[in-house]
């Protein structure tokens, strides 16, 4: 009995603290909110307790997925993140790339392209605001200034004030924020790659294109996963961008995370926890499947 | 970034022929990479460009014709303007982010020890269920959050929002320690254990002395994510007990007529913390950025 208390009470001294925190914090307010979102607390006076609150299961679920609104911002974060993820991946390992190979002032490219990372998305929003405005023509600032100043006119567009696909304007400072740290990933995974490797391959004759194939891409394969997953998971939260580039009113730019906002300030808590669930359902289904392999490859 | 610094310079027999070998194609695939290499220095730089330059303009400079123009006289206003409105807001980021970083650091060195070190059965479990903390989007425990810090009538701004980010900062924290210590080798360990150490002697005299690398990459990580926060702040602060990135975002977004050169200045004065970070400690700021991309 003393023996088990010796053992055992040291490391869960250290550790409880954090395990109920998170037990809390994490699970117990999922439930809650998974709870809340199967009310109908749409008013103020419920909110407060003034009125009462009854359980309805589903039906704030159906209605917000029947709904155009809803299904516009579902639409919406579906373009958002294949324009961020695709943009960010590829300007990030093509940077990676260029830079693999020795590279005179290196550091300089890599410092460069890496440091909108540690920018906030509310203080680059505040330029991106500017460098998106939609005025054209003579009232044009911002890029489609610069189109115009380099001759570019026909790239003038209104960027995220289009309706449809508008929102992938707000991608393009997602990208400038990120691929350079997809780039500090890839580098690393290239950097990774043991020399001899390549040597090998290429005593066995292989040409440039079968040693990227066959050698480098697999090795890459475990660093792109995480990209993917660091990206997509970032993509499917954004918010700080938009309420800081567009307004939180806007259709044209408006994400779940944001309905999630005005929800709670028209004190629709039923419907804002509802958002909720359904975003973390999306991360769950690209997480889950993840950490679970993640822990499986850790216990080898 | 230490450790790929030596790789490139061990690395240094290229397998590509030597440079003094004229190969005209070579050659031109040299500039042709470094000209695509400066193409995207400067994109990425333009933005700073429009920062600095509007910052500087007077209002009659800022027009849509002279958008992308010097301005014609630098003028100090936007700053005077930005540094009234954002003084006091920085002033409760730093009050927020130096503790929160510091607090969930200490607890995240705690945890990461345990669960590198104490193999229980269950211990991975325990260890996914915290990192999935991680990944969960805040806008699912939100709701009850706010209605949890009403009720129990938490003030808002600073004390609440350093709580926040304690504990929704521990899965990251514990797991860079984790894979810290996990790097740690156990004889170490071992060693003070014979000598008689208990597991808290243990980690108090010989496990935090080790750590003090992975305390500045997690506390840079912490104070840049807590700094940078928008989503608790907007949720749990107000404009006048907020941090800067809340004040900001009301600066820029305030007036129907935005002040363009005002949120400028602002965004340059609330981001200089985290630049001045990343300039003076950038490789542990990497660091951070590679632990906080999970490779298990």
């Amino acid at each position: 009995m003393l023996r088990d208390i010796r053992r055992w009470g040291p490391p869960l001294l250290l550790i409880s603290p954090s395990l109920i925190l998170v037990g809390i914090f994490v699970y117990g307010l999922i439930a809650i909110n998974t709870y809340t979102s199967m009310t109908d607390m749409h008013t103020a006076a419920q909110t407060t307790g003034k009125a009462p609150v009854s359980f309805v299961g589903l039906q704030n679920y159906w209605e917000l997925l029947a709904s155009d609104s809803f299904q516009h911002s579902l639409k919406n974060l579906a373009l958002y993140t294949i324009v961020f993820l695709s943009g960010a991946l590829v300007f990030g390992f093509m940077w990676a790339w260029l830079l693999d190979r020795p590279v005179k002032y290196e550091g300089v490219f890599r410092s460069i392209y890496l440091f909108p990372m540690a920018v906030s998305f509310i203080a680059s929003g505040v330029v991106w605001r500017w460098l998106l405005n939609s005025n054209v023509d003579d009232k044009a600032t911002g890029l489609n200034r610069l189109f115009q100043i380099v001759g570019l006119n026909f790239l003038q567009n209104g960027w995220w004030n289009n309706v449809n696909v508008g929102i992938t304007a707000i991608a393009i400072p997602a990208i400038w924020q990120l691929a350079g740290y997809i780039m500090a990933l890839f580098l690393a995974g290239f950097r990774g790659i043991p020399q001899e490797l390549r040597e090998a391959a290429r005593v066995d004759g292989v040409s440039e294109f079968q040693l990227y194939r066959l050698v480098v891409f697999p090795q890459l394969t475990p660093i792109l996963l995480s990209a993917v997953i660091v990206i997509g998971h970032m993509s499917l939260k954004v918010f700080d961008l938009i309420m800081s580039i567009s307004k939180p009113a806007n259709y044209q730019t408006k994400v779940p995370a944001i309905d999630m906002f005005v929800f709670k300030s028209q004190y629709d808590y039923a419907n804002s926890a509802a958002v909720g669930v359904i975003l973390l359902v999306i991360v769950a289904v690209l997480i889950v499947p993840y950490l679970v392999h993640v822990a499986r490859s850790g216990r080898r | 970034m230490a450790v790929t610094e030596a790789q490139t310079t061990s690395s240094a027999p290229s397998p590509r022929p030597p440079r003094r070998q004229v190969d005209p194609r070579y050659a031109l695939g040299r500039t042709v990479k470094y000209l695509v290499l400066f193409f995207f220095l400067v994109v990425v730089l333009i933005p700073v460009y429009v920062l600095v330059v509007t910052s500087f303009k007077g209002s009659g400079d800022a027009t849509a014709a002279r958008a992308w123009s010097l301005p014609t006289v630098w003028v100090l206003d936007n700053w005077g303007e930005a540094w009234t409105t954002l003084a006091p807001a920085i002033g409760r980021s730093v009050m927020l982010a130096v503790p929160a970083s510091i607090i969930s650091s200490i607890l995240g060195s705690m945890n990461g020890f345990v669960l590198s070190r104490w193999r229980f059965r269950g211990a991975d479990v325990v260890f996914t269920l915290i990192l999935f903390g991680m990944f969960i989007p805040y806008q699912a425990v939100m709701i009850p959050l706010l209605q949890l810090v009403l009720g129990i009538g938490l003030p808002s701004g600073v004390p609440t929002l350093i709580m926040l980010h304690v504990i929704y900062g521990i899965p990251i924290t514990t797991l860079i320690f984790r894979n810290y210590y996990e790097s740690v080798p156990i004889e170490l360990i071992e060693a003070g254990r014979v000598d008689g150490a208990g597991m808290l002697r243990a980690y108090w005299s010989i496990v935090l002395p080790l750590s003090i690398p992975s305390f500045v990459v997690v506390l840079i990580w912490q104070f840049t994510s807590i700094w940078n926060d928008f989503l608790f702040a907007v949720f749990f602060s107000s404009s006048q007990n907020g941090p800067v990135t809340l004040a900001l975002n009301n600066l820029a977004n305030g007036s129907i007529l935005a002040n363009y050169g005002a949120s400028m200045a602002g965004a340059l004065l609330a981001s200089a913390p985290t630049m001045l970070v990343y300039i003076l400690l950038g490789k542990y700021f990497i660091g951070g950025l590679m632990s906080g991309s999970v490779k298990g």
